[in-house]
């Protein structure tokens, strides 16, 4: 018998050299979960916080009411966004080994959170993106060279230079700009759609973050708003098990599931298969009904796997088991949906390779035509005058002085 | 005496102050088990557990609002935020309450807590990787307010940081982390190898809080800076040719008025200059206190050397960033003038 108190530090299950340990995982079989109907009430819909919402099966088939029943057109149109998200993310990898980018960050094995969920989405919807949602943005109509001339900081970049690689905008696309703190978005998000209430819109937002971020204040702040006013926004939490070196255990994800934390605040949570393209798909277009009918925010949990490392900037092999994605219970997304697909008679292993061909020349072209508008070496480089610009709607006084003294001296060579 | 780089140093401190006092314990995101994005706790964990050495979640409000209930519990908590740019969160639990402890509780409580941060620019890490936000911290009453520019002083900074009974934030220019800087991007990375300051004693030693140290003599203008600016502000001074007296802050609050007054009486004229922001920044309090110290010994106005009034861009680091090619025209600047 415990007679002290004493801290409960989480240990991560596996770490280098360790045999990966997912067990601790809650993963239902495919299709047990029910779903019920878009106006229940949070009390009635709790149990859908445990377990996993799940429709692709082990066997590669589609079961459960979850099932969006796709047509072969729109499963192609699912498989193309996600592998197209992969190779961008393969090649951009390698451009920043070469050092011809600053930094990249990959949503390896996260793909189809982004994917299924834009196509969910109704254009006119919101998004408030993490750094990791770079297929959100694809899918949003961002073309590739736009995404390679932000990360190249060059004169076609949406950002103008200001920014780090990845940390993208699309005013036009309905995507808010990336910040680079954690979690700052959530609370945003939910008054963006306040906004959408009051002005009587039917559009709703939609914002996310990983596990580790949910440790943040800006999440608390954003559940207790979206909860206490109803906003029409669905939060989501990428549970990708790994922030940085911290395994979710670290965000107290082993006491309860994230899909949870809005419970004590009447936020019905959906604990979803992330890397099942099906249910992601269904569990974002049930919230988003939902929503839209006036029923309020929903919390979204997707159990995902950082297939990578957190960034250009950490080893993953010196915190975590090299093989540790390869014995992921739920796979791996591209693959899963790929399966599915040839078990369906939609698709082949041919196929699926002429794809990926098809998708990898697209990016080597792209990625030729961005470096035309400059690279960090290779002219044309922004002008760094416009430094000062955008500070302030308009360049106050003592911008303009700052901006002379910096031509002067920039150009005493 | 050993050899160490800016981390090695930093680290070192922990490991003589964990080992010398058990209620010394470290919090913060990836500290434990990884030893740190910058590698600056690595090892510690393993050494002194996992009680004494917390993996603290996402929650820079919550890593430093811990930290101070830690303090007043009898710890001595040092707290790292990953990036000082990531320091917002906690702004509240430091302004309202860590700072403010001993005074509104009539000097009954106190949490002698040391929040340790990645500071400045000049690794391309853009607006989110890049901030010098000291002057949000000395202008609060209550907290100490330090930063390193070298690896003796670092170590030694920090012992008497942790060892403080007042809350210190301590923040670390993460450009000099591997070697000094003098502010030229062209020329090859430098390291503390070879550098008198990169020679670390490996016991305990402190480098006092309050006392800022002359990094060269010189009679012809005084430069008073700190962190990185200081390797920056003496590469300057071979460039120009001016007998510079450069002046390392090292504390910013309190701030040793005494060796600053001393120098600029000598030269009778002062540059003031930092990586942060230039309006309502640091420079502005040592430019009044000179000037109100020295105002009958100079020769010329009080100049300053800062980053522009614009957020960190990432394209234009290098005319953002006040290097070698800013800080010597603000050297000539002043020599010119009077």
């Amino acid at each position: 018998m415990i007679t002290k108190s004493r801290l409960q530090i989480p240990r991560a299950s596996a770490r280098p050299g360790e045999k990966p340990d997912f067990s601790y995982l809650d993963v239902s079989p495919a299709g047990s979960k029910d779903k019920p109907d878009r106006d229940a009430r949070t009390r009635d819909i709790e149990h859908l916080s445990n377990g996993l919402i799940r429709v692709l099966d082990d066997d590669h088939r589609a079961k459960g009411p979850w099932n969006p029943n796709f047509d072969a057109t729109e499963l192609q149109v699912g498989l193309r966004w996600m592998v197209l998200n992969r190779v961008f993310d393969e090649r951009m990898w390698q451009i920043q080994r070469q050092g011809r980018i600053s930094f990249y960050m990959q949503a390896l094995g996260e793909e189809a959170v982004s994917i299924a969920q834009g196509m969910a989405l109704r254009p006119g919807d919101m998004c408030f993106p993490s750094y990791r949602n770079q297929g959100l943005f694809m899918y949003r109509g961002v073309s590739l060279v736009e995404m390679m001339c932000q990360c190249l900081s060059n004169t076609r970049d949406m950002c103008l230079g200001r920014q780090l690689p990845i940390m993208y905008h699309s005013k036009s696309g309905n995507v808010f700009s990336i910040s680079g703190n954690l979690g700052t978005q959530y609370p945003h998000a939910v008054g963006w759609a306040m906004a959408s209430a009051i002005k009587g819109e039917d559009h709703i937002a939609a914002s996310w973050v990983g596990d580790g971020t949910t440790s943040e204040a800006d999440f608390h702040h954003a559940l207790t708003f979206a909860a206490i006013y109803q906003a029409p926004v669905i939060l989501n939490v990428v549970n990708n098990q790994w922030a940085i070196s911290s395994f979710q255990g670290t965000a107290a994800g082993e006491r309860r599931a994230f899909a949870a934390r809005g419970l004590g605040l009447g936020i019905p949570g959906l604990r979803v298969d992330g890397n099942d393209f099906l249910a992601v798909y269904s569990a974002t277009l049930w919230a988003a009904e939902r929503a839209r009918r006036g029923r309020g925010p929903t919390l979204i949990e997707l159990v995902t796997y950082r297939g990578g490392a957190h960034s250009t900037s950490d080893d993953p092999t010196k915190y975590r088991p090299k093989d540790e994605w390869a014995t992921f219970p739920l796979g791996d997304p591209i693959e899963r949906l790929k399966q599915f697909m040839i078990a369906e008679g939609h698709w082949s292993d041919a196929k699926h390779e002429s794809l990926v061909d098809e998708l990898r020349t697209d990016v080597t072209v792209a990625w030729k035509e961005a470096q035309k508008f400059g690279t960090m070496t290779e002219e044309p480089w922004l002008d760094p005058a416009t430094m000062f610009d955008d500070v302030y709607a308009e360049v106050p006084g003592h911008l303009k002085a700052q901006r002379r003294r910096m031509l002067e001296i920039e150009g005493d060579k | 005496m050993a050899r160490m780089n800016m981390i090695e140093a930093i680290r070192s401190a922990h490991d003589v102050v964990m080992d010398r006092d058990p209620s010394v314990v470290v919090l913060g995101e990836d500290v434990g088990y990884f030893g740190g994005v910058f590698r600056c706790t690595d090892g510690l964990q393993r050494k002194y557990g996992e009680h004494r050495v917390i993996d603290a979640p996402i929650s820079e409000g919550g890593i430093i609002g811990a930290a101070i209930g830690m303090g007043v519990n009898g710890l001595r908590p040092v707290a790292e935020i990953q990036f000082a740019d990531y320091i917002y969160p906690g702004f509240d639990q430091i302004v309202s309450e860590l700072a403010r402890l001993r005074y509104r509780s009539g000097g009954e409580f106190f949490s002698p807590v040391t929040i340790r941060t990645p500071c400045g620019g000049g690794i391309r890490g853009g607006q989110t990787h890049s901030q010098s936000p000291e002057a949000m911290f000395t202008h609060v009453s209550g907290i100490k307010v330090v930063m390193p520019s070298n690896p003796y002083d670092a170590k030694g900074l920090l012992i008497s940081s942790i060892e403080s009974d007042d809350p210190v934030i301590f923040f670390e220019p993460k450009r000099i982390y591997n070697g000094p800087f003098d502010g030229d991007p062209e020329k090859p990375a430098v390291s503390w190898g070879s550098h008198a300051k990169g020679e670390v004693p490996d016991g305990h030693y402190t480098v006092p809080l309050g006392m800022a140290d002359v990094a060269l003599e010189g009679d012809e203008l005084t430069i008073v800076t700190y962190g990185t600016l200081v390797h920056v502000a003496i590469a300057a001074a071979k460039e120009t040719g001016v007998a510079c007296e450069v002046i390392d802050v090292r504390t910013l609050a309190p701030l040793d008025i005494a060796t600053l007054a001393t120098s600029v009486k000598k030269t009778g004229r002062c540059l003031v200059a930092h990586e942060a922001t230039r309006f309502g920044g640091y420079g502005a309090e040592l430019a009044a206190t000179i000037q109100k110290e020295c105002f009958y010994h100079l020769e010329a106005p009080i100049s300053r050397v800062a980053g522009w009034d614009t957020p960190y861009p990432h394209a234009f680091e290098w005319q953002y960033f006040p290097g070698l090619k800013r800080m010597s025209a603000g050297i000539r600047k002043v020599m010119e003038a009077g």
